[in-house]
């Protein structure tokens, strides 16, 4: 089915000789398949269906044939030798077939087959795969039986690694050995450490060797993917943490307590300065983490305060899909009674002081944390804020916006997570490794750049590794401003032009960058900071301070954990396709995310884990100009098994039905909007609107006409 | 270059079951997803009415066994990957009703082994792209349940290599077919957690050579069926933004045989069935003008997963 040349239809003399093959064919497998059901296992019937296998070698059926009458043999001989014989003819048939079709799935497996029975020699098999391999060095197949008789050998690792160094060598694009040299080294690791972390001995080793091929070839992108791994085994990220809280370390809220409506509003420090917000709850509580984990609950996160009641807390991951996720939230519910208003009582929270949260991979997430926050509690009558939008909707526009004046005096947070591991787990001796590791391949790179000046590899890696050098010395303190966000940034730029194809990948990055370099250091922050003019009545006549990160062209989201403090935002006028990673904001009430490429309702499945959200503007985005979906299986529906959302695209007999109607029921049902702005999307039409307001029953106002 | 022939193609591919020549015989074993890759396609550009429904959905049963498993042909033995495409085509005629899908499950579960991994058959080959078929075909007839899921999608994710990527086994190369199968048995079971989307995306979208075509692991030649892998697998992780769309479409365009029909794996390679369901698979996938949406994981038009999952539409 592969690299055949097309023939034209005017050869006839080869069309003769084809079809005579075809023929003879046909009656080798007519004979076969009666043999195969009559269950015929002569001398004779095995032969031709060797023959068969030698011509066609992908004829499944066949290789179970030959099972069947090996099986029939085993059950009457019992002559070690004898037995040894008939599958060594076995293992013939194979290498027949196998030289007709290095990649026949069936051979390869019949001889995996035989081989287990255990009466063949291992070491020819290492003989026959160096052969193979010799003929071709890439082919997947051989390398994974390969593996398999190194297995059964019980060959050392050592020897295996050894293996791909000759292979390596004789041939720095052979991506096979590398990846199996990944593998090996991985496995040998593990054993020795348990599986964290490598020492510098091994890495330097590998190091020297992928220089090698770099230097022999800047374009071969084989020792670039090696290179890359090897970086990501020890320098960023520095090992999974947390990386960022609600309320953050050693923040104060001061709350106002109703004892009639059991609202809490709370007052509290921000980079804004300080801000409010109305809880009817409780108080949130946001963990968030570099990496997804589970196993947050109430005996691997300790929430202590005199304050508190004794019941245990319920902790709930914000992902899309059950029980992993990088942010965790609870909700701290406040006693009625017995605390004294006025007075400050502090929280104190320990993460990971047991064992219990563990990574993807399976191991346990080892980095405990400490950190606290402080409440002063008073109890009110009455205090309005932030609305119901009863009067008049929100106004999304950039003209009801001024600059926010910061009071410098008042010195606002700047936000940080603070020097806060329980154990001290930052290794010095691991940081002057990495920092090492990084000059001397950042050095590499610009020797590379110097012979080959447009090496898209090149430019890529340095950029990767001059941001792991920024990422690095941000150490567990402030986050500090980075050193080298220009020259990234001109190297992405330099990447567009040279790889154009890739445009969009490296101006994800380029976004990334952005939102890094904005969100490292309040001077950077607060050219972000509005004010809005009070219209719409979330604010009641007050102003309310949003972050606005709208035309930036970014088209990918990034950093948020440096938002969770965020309860308005604009990123409107950008180029998201995605608003992945959103669903972190917890305290997020308004939204504006209008004049973006959201192309279908289910890009918006991050919004439905945030509770808080009461104003949405989608307007003016690509909702309904597409055919493919590709946030399809991104957010829980009866696609992908999710049995939660079963229930939900149920329909009621009377409902029309509409192509995206399980799109919209994902993205908003128990979502308590107020208020949504959808004009200009091709999918906004009368239906599609009906179909919002019966899933939104708490809408007020729908592109600024009120719904009733 | 220019347009996609959907005549010439439907000619073609209801061209192809009347063969005897030698490279059709030589496939013969794998009819059933020969069947299930020109039917789809039939379907994509429209054309399905062409075929006669009961005559094909008559002989998808006579390859069933009594394990409940289907074969490749009618004779041959049973096998997942045959059951996978048995009802893909019986889900894409609504066919459904014709099977006892009880007994098609059980057959399937008595394929997963110890470790979550899935056998092909009796005869125990292990391969994710079995994983594939089993948490596929199980899902579409609603019953993902009868396997233990959690071990299925956890010896899949122990097959994630160094790059990102997924091979057959445990330790195996990152290949686009394999990584198909694996990211969209996890996206199938609710669990793309486990796809590094970032490195896996990077990796994906640097197989788009200069020609624009996409080949299948590095250092290798462009080929049009890894439109459908590599694409399919983008677009479920949500960046297929990452590559030139415009030019795969180009080649995949010029790896058509304007005169008698059919897509090769590339320009002026002879076609077949294989290699035109892919081309078309992902110039659907490219959004091409005319052809309907195809579903990235379940590789079924979209309105055939829709009717399966959100019930028949008025």
């Amino acid at each position: 089915m592969h690299g055949r040349p097309r023939k034209s239809s005017s050869d006839g003399g080869s069309q003769e000789k084809d079809m005579a093959k075809a023929a003879g064919l046909q009656s080798l497998q007519t004979q076969f398949f009666k043999n195969h059901h009559e269950k015929i296992y002569t001398k004779e019937a095995l032969q031709l269906n060797a023959k068969l296998l030698e011509i066609n070698p992908d004829i499944y059926t066949a290789w179970n044939y030959r099972k069947l009458a090996i099986k029939q043999l085993l059950e009457s001989e019992s002559e070690s030798a004898s037995i040894k014989q008939s599958l060594d003819e076995e293992l013939r048939v194979v290498e027949r077939a196998l030289k007709r079709n290095l990649t026949s799935y069936g051979a390869w497996h019949h001889r995996k087959w035989v081989i287990n029975m255990g009466y063949s020699s291992l070491d020819h098999e290492f003989q026959l795969l160096d052969q193979l391999l010799k003929a071709d060095s890439r082919n997947f197949n051989a390398w994974n039986y390969r593996r398999f008789v190194a297995d059964m050998k019980k060959s050392r690792d050592e020897d295996e690694l050894k293996f791909t160094t000759k292979k390596i060598n004789e041939n720095f694009s052979n991506y096979s050995a590398w990846h199996n040299r990944s593998a090996i080294l991985s496995h040998m690791l593990k054993n020795k450490y348990g599986g964290i972390s490598a020492k510098e001995q091994e890495m330097t080793e590998e190091y020297e060797l992928v220089r090698q091929a770099l230097f022999t070839d800047t374009e071969d992108q084989s020792g670039w993917f090696y290179h890359l791994w090897l970086l990501g085994q020890k320098i960023a990220p520095i090992g999974p943490k947390l990386e960022m809280s609600w309320p953050c370390n050693g923040s104060q809220l001061v709350i106002d307590f109703n004892e009639q409506s059991h609202a809490y509003v709370s007052d509290f420090d921000t980079p804004f300065g300080t801000d409010h917000c109305m809880f009817s709850e409780g108080i949130p509580l946001v963990l968030h983490f570099s990496e997804p984990v589970k196993g947050v609950n109430a005996s691997t996160v300790s929430v202590n305060s005199l304050l508190l009641q004794s019941e245990s807390l319920v902790w709930r991951p914000i992902s899309p899909h059950g029980l992993q996720a990088k942010t965790w939230v609870t909700l701290l519910k406040l006693p009625s009674t017995n605390f004294r208003a006025g007075e400050t009582y502090t929280v104190q929270i320990r993460v990971a002081d047991t064992l219990g949260i563990i990574l993807l991979n399976g191991y346990n997430f080892a980095c405990p944390t400490a950190l606290n926050f402080s409440l002063d509690i008073h109890t009110m009558t009455i205090r309005s804020t932030g609305g119901n939008f009863e009067t008049v909707p929100l106004a999304w526009e950039g003209e009801n916006f001024s600059p926010l004046a910061i009071d410098e005096n008042k010195f606002p947070i700047e936000l940080h997570l603070g020097n806060l591991s329980i154990d001290g787990s930052e290794n010095q001796e691991n940081t002057r490794w990495q920092q090492e590791t990084l000059d001397r391949e950042i050095k590499v790179c610009r020797e590379l750049l110097e012979i080959e000046m447009d090496s898209k590899w090149a430019k890529l890696t340095l950029a990767r590794l001059l941001i792991g050098q920024d990422m690095l010395s941000d150490g567990s303190i402030l986050r500090s401003k980075r050193k080298h966000t220009d020259e990234v940034l001109q190297l992405f730029n330099d990447l567009i032009e040279i790889d154009p194809s890739h445009a969009e990948y490296y101006k994800d990055q380029f976004s990334l960058i952005l939102l890094d370099k904005v969100s490292s250091g309040k001077q950077n922050l607060q050219e972000y900071f509005w004010d809005s003019k009070g219209t719409g009545s979330l604010s009641n006549g007050e102003r309310n301070k949003w972050l606005r990160l709208h035309g930036l062209s970014l088209s990918r989201l990034g950093c948020l954990d440096q938002l969770l403090w965020v309860q308005r935002l604009d990123i409107s006028h950008n180029r998201l396709r995605s608003i992945d990673g959103l669903e972190a904001l917890q305290l997020l009430g308004c939204l504006n995310l209008s004049h973006n490429l959201l192309a279908n309702f289910t890009a918006l499945g991050p919004l439905r884990q945030i509770k808080t959200l009461r104003a949405l503007n989608i307007a003016d985005n690509k909702i309904g100009a597409h055919t493919v979906n590709s946030t399809r299986f991104s957010f829980p529906s009866a696609l992908n098994n999710s049995s939660i959302s079963n229930a939900d695209t149920t329909r009621d007999a009377d409902e029309e039905i509409l192509e995206i109607s399980w799109e919209i029921t994902i993205a908003f049902k128990g979502l308590h909007l107020r208020q949504l702005d959808i004009a200009g999307n091709p999918a906004n039409d009368e239906k599609c609107r009906r179909l919002l307001m019966k899933t939104l029953p708490s809408l007020k106002w729908l592109d600024g006409t009120s719904v009733n | 270059m220019g347009e996609l022939e959907i005549e010439k193609h439907t000619q073609f591919i209801m061209s192809v079951e009347k063969k005897k020549d030698f490279d059709s015989m030589v496939m013969e074993h794998l009819r059933m997803s020969g069947a299930y890759w020109g039917l789809t396609t039939l379907d994509l550009m429209g054309k399905l009415d062409a075929v006669n429904r009961e005559e094909v959905v008559s002989w998808v049963l006579q390859c069933q066994h009594d394990c409940g498993g289907f074969s490749g042909n009618v004779g041959h033995d049973p096998h997942i990957l045959y059951t996978l495409s048995a009802i893909q085509i019986l889900a894409l005629l609504d066919k459904l009703d014709t099977i006892d899908a009880d007994k098609i499950s059980a057959y399937i579960v008595g394929l997963q082994q110890e470790d979550g991994s899935f056998a092909g058959d009796e005869w125990g080959e292990i391969d994710t792209r079995f994983s594939y078929c089993a948490v596929c075909c199980l899902s579409i007839l609603h019953r993902l349940d009868k396997i233990d899921v959690g071990k299925a999608i956890s010896y899949v994710a122990s097959c994630k290599n160094f790059d990102g990527g997924f091979g057959c086994t445990p330790g195996g190369e990152s290949h686009a077919g394999q990584i198909f199968c694996c990211v969209s048995a996890f996206a199938i079971s609710g669990a793309l957690t486990h796809v590094d989307r970032d490195l896996l995306g990077w990796w994906l979208c640097e197989r788009q050579v200069k020609s624009g075509g996409l080949n299948g692991r590095p250092e290798k030649l462009a080929d049009v069926c890894y439109s459908w892998w590599v694409l399919s697998s983008l677009t479920i992780i949500e960046r297929v933004h990452w590559i030139d769309k415009e030019k795969l479409k180009t080649f995949i365009l010029d790896c058509q045989d304007k005169e008698h029909g059919g897509i090769s794996d590339r320009p002026d390679d002879a076609v077949d069935v294989f290699h035109t369901f892919f081309g078309i698979a992902g110039l659907s996938l490219l959004e091409y003008p005319g052809l309907k949406p195809i579903d990235p994981a379940y590789a079924l038009p979209v309105h055939v997963v829709d009717r399966l999952f959100f019930g028949q539409p008025h």
